[in-house]
C-alpha cells in the first residue's frame, strides 16, 4: 500500500503507536484483555447479550441507568486505583540511585490518568449514579424528565471511559498532570495523542455530564409529587438539586477551555501559546473556574446521603433542616468566588491573594454548620451503627481533618510555602477520599436493599471498612509530613534516604486500601451468594424516613402504583406514624417511556469520532459526525417513545407483592 | 388536580387514585432554557478570552485595520429582520396556519443564510489579508467567538430544515409547536449573544 | 410554590406567553434604534471622548438585551414558575463573576508576571 494511502486511512496510527515495547503495559494489556475476553465468552455462552442489549444498554429506566453509573464507577476505580498503586510503590522504592521499575514516560501518563479517572470516571459516574437512582424515588416520581436523555448521557460518559482507556494500548495518555496546563499540553510540547486523548474524552463524557445535569434539575423542578413544597424535598434531593445546578453552570466553563486548548493543537491559534500574544496563565484562570465547583459537585451529594444516614440510624428527624438547606445553596454560590485559592502563587499580587483567600475562609462556615447539624442530629439519638452510620462516623473524623488543611491553605502565606507539595496531595485526598468516597460507600450500602431487595453481607463490608479508613490514614499522613518537609508531587525518584520511611508507610497504606477494596468486591460477591439470607421483602429494611422506602425493593418498573401525597419532610416516616396502608386495588395504565438504541448509537459514533480526530484519521472524524448528526435528527422523527404499562400488568405486580408481605407477616 | 381521600371517613390522604397527569413534555421548554443557560456561559468564556486576549494584536493587524462597521451593520439587520420574522412565524403557528408558519420559517432562514453568507465573506476576506486566527491571539478569540456563534447559526438552520419537514408530514402538532417553540428561544438567544459580540467586538474593538 | 400547579401554565403556554404582533414589533422597533444609535457614535464619531462612547455603547448593548428577553423571549418573572427567571439571574450573576473576575485576575497577573506586555504586544 502506497504510504500516502496509508497516512490517510490510519493518519498518525502506526505500529510503533502500539506500546509493545513496553513490558508492563503489555503485560496489563494481557490481563485485561483475557478478563474481557472471559467476560465476553461468558456473557454469550449464557446467552446473555438479548437481556443486556433489551434490558439494561438500552434501557430508558433511571433506577437501571443509576446502576450502570455504578458498575462504571468501579470498574474504573479498579483502573484507577491500578494507577494510585503504582505510583506508591514506585515512590517507595526510587531511593539511593534506584530508578524505581517505571521510566519517566510512563510514570508521567500514570499520575495524568489517575487524576483524570478517578475524577471524571470513577467519582463523577458514581455520583451521578446515586443520583439517578435516588432522586426520582424521593421524590415520588415515575421516572426522569428526559429518559431517553437520561440513557444518552449515561453512554457518552462510558464513551468518554472508552477513550482513556483505549489511550492505555493505543498510542499513550497525557504527560500532563490531570488539569492538562499550557504550554506544556500545547502542540510543541506535547506533540503526540496523549493530550489529544484527554481532550476528546473529557468532552465526550462532558455532554454526557452537562445533559444529565439539565435532566435532574428538570425533574427535581417539575416532577415532585403533589404536597411536596421545595422545603419539604429531603435533604439529598436538595443537595442533588445544588449539585446539579453546579455541573450545568460549570461543565460548560470545561468544554469550552477544552475548545480553546484543542483549537491551539489542531488549527494553530494563539490562545495559551508562548508567541503571537498568547497567555497560558489565561488557561489556568478559565479552568479552575470549572474547577473548583467540580469539587463541591463530588462533595454536596454525598453530604446529603449523610443526611440522610444520620437522621434514619438515629432515628430522629435531621436536626437543622432549614440551615442544611441554606448552607448547601450558599455553598454552591460561593464555589464561583475562590477558584484562583489553586493558583495563589502564580503571581496576582496581594489584593487579589487575599479576596480570595477570604472567600475560600468563608465557605468553610456553612461547611462547619452541617457538620455541628449532623452532631446534633446524632445527640441523644438511638443510633444504630450499621454499616452506612459506620462511614458516616469515619467521614466526620476525616473529613473534618481535611477541612482544616483546606483552610490551612485557604491563608495564602502559607500556600506560597505548601504549594503544589505533597501536604496538598494529602489535603485533598482526604476529603476526596474522607469525604466523596465514604459517603459513596455509606450511600452504597444504604440503597443497596432498595435497588436489589437484598442486603449488603455486614462482615465483609465492616473488614472492608477498616482496611479502607486504616489505609487511609496510612496512606495520607506521611503525605502531610512530606508536604511540610518540602516534597513537591509528582516526583519519581528521590535523593534524600530519610524521605524513604514515610513513602514506605504510605505504600503499606495503600496496599491495605488495596485490601479494602477487595473486601468490597468480595462483599458484594457473597451476598448475592446468600441473598436468600439477607432478603428483604419490607422494602424498608432500615426503618426508613424518605418516600424511596415506601415502595418495594427492587421497586416497580413505575416505582408507585399511585403518586404519593406528601404531608411532611420525612414524608414515609409520615405515612407510617399516620397509619399508611398499601393501596390494593384501583389500579390504573401507567404511562412509560419507551427503551431505545439510539443513545448507544450516538455513543459510539461520538466515540469514533474522537478517535479519529485523536489520530488524524479526518475521513473518520468527518464520517463519524455526519452520522451522529444524521442520527440524532432521525431520532426526532419518532414520534411514538411512549407506552401504557395496562392496569393489569400493575395489579398483577402488586399482587405479587402483597402475597410476599403476608408470607413475611 | 383530582385527588379523593383513600377511605370514607376522610383520613389523611396519602396518594392520588386518580392518575396525576404530567403533560408529555412538560420540563421540555424548562430543560431547553436551561441548555441556553449552560450555552451563555460557553459564550461567556468566549468573551473572557477575547476581553482578556483581544488586544495582543502582536504587531498584526488591529480591529481598525479589519472591521468593516458598515457590513457588520448589514449582517446585524439580517440577524434581527430573521428575529422578527420568526417572531411571525410563531404568531400564525399560535393561529394554526401551518402554510403561514412554514413561509415564515423559509424567510427566516433566508434572513439566517444571508447572515452566514456575510460572515463567511467577512472572514474571507480578513484571512485572504493575512489575518488568519494563528496571526495573534486577537485573531483566535475574534475567530473562535464570531466563529462560535456562526456555527450555532448554522445548527438553527439545519433545525429549522428538520422542523420544516417535520411540519409538512404531520402539521401543527402539539409536539411539534413545542420544537418550535425551542427553535424560537435558541434563535433568539443567539440574537441576544450577538448583540453582545457587535458591541463588545466590533463597536469596542473599533473604539480601541 | 406548590409542586405541581405546572400542569395549569403548560397550557398558558398556548396564548399570551408567545407575545402578540404589537409586542414583537415594538420589540423590532426598540431594537433597531437601540442597534443603530451604538453604530452611528461609533462610524460618526460623533462624541470626541472614547471612554464615555463606549460607556453609552454598553449601557445601549444592556438595555437592548433587556428589550430582547422581554419582547422576543418572552421573560417574565412568572414563566415557568418563576425557575426560568431564576436560572436566568443565577447565570447572569455567574457571567459578571466569571468576567470581572477573568479581567481582574488577568490585569493582576500581567501586571505582576509579563512586565513587558505591552511591548510585546508590537512584537511578533
Amino acid at each position: 500500500m502506497p504510504e500516502s494511502l496509508t497516512k490517510f486511512i490510519f493518519g498518525r496510527l502506526t505500529l510503533e503507536s502500539l506500546p509493545l515495547h513496553e513490558p508492563i503495559v503489555v503485560g496489563t494489556f494481557i490481563v485485561v484483555a483475557l478478563g474481557g475476553l472471559a467476560v465476553l465468552v461468558a456473557i454469550t455462552y449464557f446467552k446473555l447479550w438479548g437481556y443486556l442489549w433489551r434490558e439494561w444498554f438500552t434501557s430508558v429506566d433511571h433506577k437501571k441507568i443509576g446502576v450502570m453509573y455504578m458498575v462504571l464507577g468501579l470498574v474504573m476505580l479498579l483502573r484507577g486505583f491500578s494507577d494510585a498503586i503504582m505510583m506508591r510503590l514506585q515512590q517507595a522504592i526510587a531511593f539511593n540511585g534506584s530508578e524505581g521499575y517505571l521510566n519517566a514516560h510512563h510514570y508521567d501518563q500514570i499520575f495524568t490518568a489517575h487524576g483524570v479517572i478517578m475524577i471524571f470516571f470513577v467519582a463523577m459516574p458514581f455520583v451521578t449514579g446515586l443520583m439517578n437512582f435516588v432522586v426520582p424515588l424521593q421524590i415520588g416520581a415515575r421516572d426522569v424528565s428526559f429518559p431517553f436523555l437520561n440513557n444518552f448521557s449515561f453512554w457518552m460518559t462510558v464513551g468518554g471511559a472508552i477513550l482513556v482507556m483505549a489511550s492505555l494500548f493505543v498510542g499513550e495518555f497525557a504527560r500532563t498532570g490531570w488539569l492538562a496546563y499550557p504550554p506544556l499540553s500545547g502542540i510543541n510540547y506535547s506533540p503526540d495523542v496523549g493530550v489529544d486523548y484527554y481532550i476528546w474524552a473529557l468532552q465526550v463524557a462532558g455532554v454526557g455530564t452537562t445533559l444529565s445535569g439539565i435532566n435532574l434539575i428538570c425533574t427535581i423542578i417539575k416532577m415532585r409529587a403533589p404536597g411536596m413544597t421545595m422545603m419539604r424535598m429531603p435533604v439529598f434531593t436538595w443537595t442533588s438539586l445544588c449539585t446539579n445546578v453546579l455541573i450545568v453552570a460549570s461543565f460548560p466553563v470545561l468544554t469550552a477551555v477544552l475548545t480553546l486548548l484543542a483549537l491551539d493543537r489542531y488549527v494553530g491559534t494563539n490562545f495559551f501559546t508562548n508567541d503571537f500574544g498568547g497567555n497560558p496563565m489565561m488557561y489556568v484562570n478559565l479552568i479552575w473556574i470549572w474547577g473548583h465547583p467540580e469539587v463541591y459537585i463530588l462533595i454536596l451529594p454525598l453530604f446529603g446521603v449523610f443526611s440522610e444516614v444520620t437522621s434514619t440510624f438515629s432515628g430522629k428527624r435531621l436536626f437543622g433542616y432549614t440551615s442544611m438547606v441554606y448552607a448547601t445553596v450558599v455553598i454552591t454560590i460561593l464555589s464561583y468566588l475562590v477558584w484562583l485559592h489553586h493558583f495563589f502563587t502564580m503571581g496576582s499580587g496581594a489584593s487579589v491573594n487575599s479576596f480570595f483567600g477570604i472567600t475560600t475562609m468563608i465557605i468553610s462556615i456553612p461547611t462547619g454548620a452541617k457538620m455541628f447539624n449532623w452532631l446534633f442530629t446524632m445527640y441523644r439519638g438511638r443510633i444504630r451503627f450499621e454499616l452506612p452510620m459506620m462511614w458516616t462516623l469515619a467521614f466526620m473524623l476525616t473529613f473534618v481533618v481535611g477541612g482544616m488543611t483546606g483552610v490551612l491553605l485557604a491563608v495564602p502565606p502559607a500556600d506560597f510555602v505548601l504549594h503544589n507539595s505533597l501536604f496538598l496531595i494529602a489535603h485533598f485526598h482526604n476529603v476526596i477520599i474522607g469525604g466523596v468516597l465514604f459517603g459513596l460507600f455509606a450511600g452504597i450500602a444504604y440503597w443497596w436493599p432498595k435497588a436489589f431487595g437484598f442486603r449488603l453481607d455486614p462482615f465483609w463490608g465492616k473488614v472492608s471498612f477498616w482496611c479502607w479508613v486504616l489505609g487511609f490514614w496510612f496512606a495520607f499522613m506521611p503525605l502531610y509530613i512530606l508536604g511540610l518537609m518540602g516534597v513537591t508531587r509528582r516526583m519519581r525518584v528521590f535523593d534524600d534516604p530519610s524521605l524513604q520511611i514515610w513513602f514506605v508507610i504510605a505504600a503499606f497504606g495503600a496496599v491495605l486500601i488495596a485490601a479494602g477494596i477487595a473486601a468490597f468486591l468480595v462483599q458484594i460477591f457473597v451476598s448475592i451468594r446468600k441473598r436468600a439470607e439477607l432478603v428483604d421483602v419490607t422494602g424498608d429494611p432500615w426503618d426508613g424516613r424518605t418516600l424511596e422506602w415506601s415502595t418495594s425493593s427492587p421497586p416497580p418498573a413505575y416505582n408507585f402504583a399511585f403518586t404519593p401525597v406528601i404531608r411532611d419532610n420525612d414524608a414515609w416516616w409520615d405515612m407510617k406514624k399516620a397509619g399508611y396502608r398499601r393501596p390494593l386495588n384501583g389500579f390504573k395504565p401507567i404511562h412509560m417511556p419507551k427503551n431505545t438504541g439510539t443513545g448507544v448509537i450516538l455513543a459510539v459514533f461520538s466515540v469514533a469520532l474522537g478517535f479519529g480526530l485523536i489520530w488524524y484519521m479526518w475521513w473518520l472524524a468527518a464520517l463519524s459526525f455526519v452520522c451522529l448528526i444524521a442520527t440524532a435528527i432521525g431520532h426526532t422523527f419518532n414520534y411514538h417513545r411512549d407506552f401504557d404499562i395496562p392496569a393489569a400488568e400493575v395489579a398483577q405486580t402488586e399482587e405479587a407483592r402483597t402475597t410476599l408481605l403476608a408470607a413475611q407477616a | 388536580m383530582a385527588s379523593t381521600a383513600t377511605t370514607a371517613d376522610a383520613g389523611p390522604v396519602f396518594y392520588l387514585e386518580e392518575e396525576h397527569a404530567h403533560a408529555e413534555g412538560g420540563s421540555t421548554m424548562l430543560g431547553f432554557w436551561l441548555y441556553l443557560m449552560s450555552d451563555c456561559l460557553i459564550f461567556a468564556m468566549l468573551f473572557a478570552a477575547f476581553g482578556v486576549l483581544g488586544g495582543n494584536y502582536a504587531a498584526g493587524p488591529a480591529p481598525k485595520d479589519l472591521f468593516d462597521l458598515g457590513l457588520v451593520a448589514v449582517n446585524t439587520t439580517m440577524l434581527l429582520l430573521s428575529s422578527i420574522t420568526y417572531g411571525f412565524a410563531m404568531l400564525t403557528m399560535d393561529k394554526g396556519r401551518v402554510g403561514a408558519t412554514q413561509a415564515w420559517l423559509g424567510v427566516t432562514m433566508l434572513f439566517g443564510l444571508a447572515f452566514l453568507s456575510i460572515e463567511l465573506y467577512e472572514f474571507a476576506h480578513m484571512i485572504h489579508e493575512g489575518a488568519t486566527p494563528q496571526r495573534s491571539a486577537f485573531l483566535s478569540s475574534f475567530f473562535t467567538l464570531v466563529g462560535t456563534h456562526g456555527l450555532h447559526v448554522t445548527f438553527g438552520i439545519v433545525w429549522m430544515v428538520t422542523l420544516m419537514v417535520q411540519v409538512a408530514r404531520h402539521s401543527l402538532i402539539e409536539a411539534n409547536r413545542r420544537r418550535l417553540m425551542c427553535l424560537s428561544m435558541f434563535w433568539h438567544f443567539l440574537d441576544v449573544v450577538w448583540i453582545g459580540v457587535f458591541t463588545f467586538v466590533y463597536l469596542m474593538g473599533t473604539l480601541r | 410554590m406548590s409542586a405541581h400547579d405546572h400542569a395549569g401554565h403548560d397550557h398558558a403556554h398556548g396564548g399570551a406567553a408567545h407575545g402578540s404582533l404589537k409586542g414583537y414589533l415594538i420589540g423590532f422597533f426598540l431594537s433597531v434604534i437601540l442597534t443603530a444609535i451604538p453604530f452611528w457614535m461609533v462610524m460618526t464619531g460623533a462624541i470626541d471622548n472614547k471612554q464615555a462612547t463606549a460607556v453609552i455603547v454598553m449601557a445601549f448593548a444592556a438595555v437592548q438585551i433587556i428589550v430582547h428577553m422581554v419582547f422576543f423571549l418572552h421573560m417574565t418573572p412568572a414563566s415557568e414558575g418563576g425557575w426560568s427567571m431564576l436560572a436566568l439571574i443565577f447565570t447572569v450573576i455567574l457571567v459578571v463573576i466569571v468576567l470581572s473576575g477573568s479581567l481582574w485576575v488577568m490585569y493582576h497577573l500581567n501586571a505582576n508576571m509579563m512586565p513587558g506586555l505591552h511591548e510585546m504586544r508590537q512584537m511578533p
